[in-house]
């Protein structure tokens, strides 16, 4: 479904030199399938994130989705292909202050479709347990159902991939466990593609994939030997 | 859910600083639709007069404006006085004769007539036949040859050219307001609006002033609406005019109110009105003559001055104006023949008017509204800061629209609705709150100027092309538009060219 292919992203210094950030030959994402991404902080894995949703243009490589080279896109093809088929998860939940949960949701919908679908905007919040909150503003909510509303807002138009940018790491222990089984379900029952950062072992052990972004590469790690690895460079867990 | 509501939201978001940037614009909004009404209020006020009923005004000679000022508007100084004599020229035969049947020269030529009569008398008692023959002959030639000399004889000189001319004798003050000696044919001949058709109407029990009543002589007066609401004068009151200015010496004679005019909008409303001759029998107000004798001379508080059959002298009558209506065709001609001779100046109001309009009034008024419509755009600035301001706040909001799906010309349309909201609904605000200002102040403009404006009398088309045909309220709408478009397109541009990697976060 997601196919990468030389993929090469850096950015430019003071000094006027490029930092190389990204270089991955190849990395796939089949239908369906769910992935964890693990690395060092400022490693790369937003950049790949926005890479793959088009919301950074990539210096040069293949990205291609659903059999489209999106790199072929224009910016405004592109944005529209991200509102339809890519949902996006962020660490900050990233809601809107000035709407209700209900609304979020539908602003979610409303750059992928004409007419905003309301019945399925409430379906989602009650599949996210947030049926009683619709007409909340999110000052008005916790931080875990803030989240919950922003996984909604990611699923609403019924994406074929997920991205999900360290979605527990503003969430206290409690509820880490809630969201994670959350999206992870969500994908599964739609069989949406997810690819989920994190920086936390428990939420990493919880998948079959894990892939590490080491040295601006993307390396598939057995779950195990990562772990280590990871929990040997000083990485939360 | 569509941007409109989307920009809605985000306005509300910044409730204050939203609301004080309306309120800007109410403000600079408010002020140029009330400059518009009082656009509005001018042309009204110059239509309600663009006929005023007659088409000369003949004066002493001196500023031409001056002359229309004083005596089409009561205001300014009044130049000098005209003979009375010169008044007459513009009276038919009949009117003439009884005007100057209380001259010192009538009477001089009755003295004349009657000595020659007695001489004729006496010289016909004594002579032949052949005498009285040629006795009668002779005066008969005399009266012949003397008949042309005397001006009321004749018709006035101008006479057969003119509907009719009404004298106006200024100088004398009620408080603020003018007092004008006159005839009663000032309310009765003379019309006034916008077709020059409509009678002036009194109020109540009121009437018309008269030459001379058995109960009040020649001491009547009626007065202008506004001047009785302010003075509290109703008909039966008394009123002592000042002489000569607001804080000049009343006079002992007074005038007996038996007339408030309805209000016309008109100069008229601010003026009282005395028969002319109560306005020459008062102290200092007939010309002084060398030699008069006792009886009807400067002594005049001596005298019968005031009885029914005096007729006071034409050597001692002037008149400061008169307001003349006369056949369009010829007044051209009598205008220059008037302003080549050394006593008056003739002048056309309405040109006059047109011109301090054209020259002075809508330069003012133009000034007026390029200041307030600054305003409007400095008002437009505040929008343009406003949202601004609240750019690096909101950069991560638009980020995320930007990644929810949002191209960068949503976004940019987005801002620029903002802009076009805020603008719009502070400026229906300001044309809400610019409506109640004038309503509220309409009694007052309708006293002052007689023209009746409510809450949703529209502002007239401006005095220039193409737009002249709609009222230019209508024209605020699309410049509201237009302005937000142009403070609405540096933050929109700004939020067209978020970088939404960097303004994402996390």
């Amino acid at each position: 479904m997601l196919e990468i292919l030389d993929l090469k992203k850096s950015f430019p210094q003071p000094d006027g030199e490029r930092l190389a950030i990204l270089d991955i030959p190849e990395f796939r994402v089949d239908a369906g399938e769910q992935v964890v991404l693990l690395g060092r902080s400022g490693g790369g894995k937003t950049t790949l994130l926005h890479g793959i949703s088009g919301i950074t243009r990539i210096d040069s490589g293949e990205i291609r989705f659903m059999d489209q080279e999106l790199t072929r896109f224009s910016e405004s093809m592109w944005d529209r292909f991200r509102a339809s088929n890519i949902g996006y998860v962020f660490q900050t939940f990233n809601l809107l202050p000035a709407f209700t949960a209900l609304e979020n949701v539908l602003l979610g919908m409303s750059f992928a479709k004409d007419v905003p679908d309301h019945k399925y905007a409430n379906w989602l919040l009650k599949r996210v347990g947030l049926g009683h909150r619709l007409d909340h503003k999110p000052d008005q909510m916790s931080v875990g159902e803030q989240q919950r509303v922003a996984v909604a807002r990611a699923l609403a138009n019924r994406p074929r991939l997920l991205l999900a940018d360290e979605p527990t790491a503003n969430i206290d222990p409690a509820n880490q466990q809630g969201i994670v089984s959350l999206i992870k379900e969500a994908c599964e029952e739609s069989n949406i593609g997810l690819i989920l950062v994190t920086h936390a072992m428990e939420v990493a052990s919880q998948f079959d994939r894990i892939d590490y972004l080491e040295n601006i590469n993307l390396v598939a790690a057995e779950a195990t030997a990562s772990m280590s690895a990871v929990e040997g460079e000083g990485y939360e867990s | 859910m569509n941007l409109l509501t989307i920009a809605v939201r985000s306005i509300k978001q910044r409730f204050l600083s939203s609301t004080l940037t309306m309120i800007s614009m109410a403000l600079g909004v408010g002020l140029v639709v009330a400059v518009l009404a009082i656009f509005g209020i001018v042309q009204k006020s110059f239509n309600a007069n663009a006929t005023l009923g007659y088409n000369m005004v003949i004066g002493a000679k001196g500023g031409k404006l001056q002359l229309v000022l004083n005596s089409v508007y009561y205001l300014s100084e009044p130049i000098e006085n005209i003979p009375y004599d010169y008044y007459l020229e513009f009276q038919n035969q009949e009117v003439r004769e009884k005007q100057y049947s209380g001259s010192y020269s009538y009477k001089a030529v009755q003295h004349q007539q009657a000595a020659r009569a007695t001489l004729l008398a006496s010289g016909l008692g004594v002579t032949s036949p052949a005498g009285i023959v040629a006795a009668l002959a002779a005066n008969a030639i005399v009266e012949q040859h003397h008949e042309h000399l005397y001006p009321w004889k004749r018709e006035g000189k101008y006479s057969a050219f003119t509907d009719f001319a009404i004298p106006l004798c200024l100088g004398d003050y009620v408080g603020p307001y003018r007092v004008v000696g006159t005839t009663p044919d000032m309310f009765s001949l003379l019309k006034y609006g916008p077709k020059g058709d409509q009678d002036y109407q009194l109020d109540g029990n009121g009437r018309n002033f008269d030459y001379f009543t058995e109960e009040n002589g020649f001491f009547e007066a009626l007065v202008g609406s506004v001047v009785a609401e302010d003075r509290g004068l109703k008909v039966g009151d008394t009123i002592n005019p000042s002489h000569g200015s607001t804080e000049g010496d009343a006079h002992a004679t007074k005038f007996v109110v038996v007339g408030i005019l309805e209000s016309t909008g008109t100069p008229n409303d601010r003026a009282v009105f005395i028969n002319m001759e109560g306005f020459y029998r008062m102290s200092d107000h007939a010309k002084p003559l060398e030699n008069e004798d006792d009886v009807y001379g400067t002594n005049q508080i001596a005298h019968k001055i005031t009885d029914a059959d005096y007729i006071l002298p034409v050597e001692k009558r002037e008149i400061t104006a008169m307001l003349v209506r006369m056949d369009p065709l010829y007044s051209i001609g009598i205008e220059n023949q008037v302003n080549e001779g050394n006593v008056a100046q003739a002048v056309f109001p309405i040109t006059e008017i047109r011109r301090l309009l054209d020259y002075f009034v809508s330069p003012v008024q133009t000034l007026l509204l390029v200041l307030t419509v600054l305003i409007c755009f400095m008002s437009g600035v505040s929008i343009l800061v406003s949202i601004y301001n609240s750019m690096s706040d909101r950069r991560s909001e638009i980020a995320v629209l930007r990644a929810l799906g949002a191209r960068r010309g949503t976004v940019y349309n987005i801002v620029l609705l903002e802009s076009m909201v805020l603008s719009l609904v502070g400026g229906l605000m300001g044309i809400i709150g610019g409506h109640g200002l004038i309503a509220a102040f309409s009694g007052v403009i309708e006293n002052q100027t007689g023209v009746q404006i409510g809450f949703f009398e529209l502002a007239p088309p401006l005095p220039f092309p193409v737009l002249n045909s709609i009222s230019s309220e209508f024209l605020v709408i699309p410049c509201l538009v237009l302005l937000a478009i142009i403070v609405g397109f540096i933050p929109a541009t700004s939020a067209y060219k978020t970088d939404v990697s960097k303004s994402l976060g996390k």
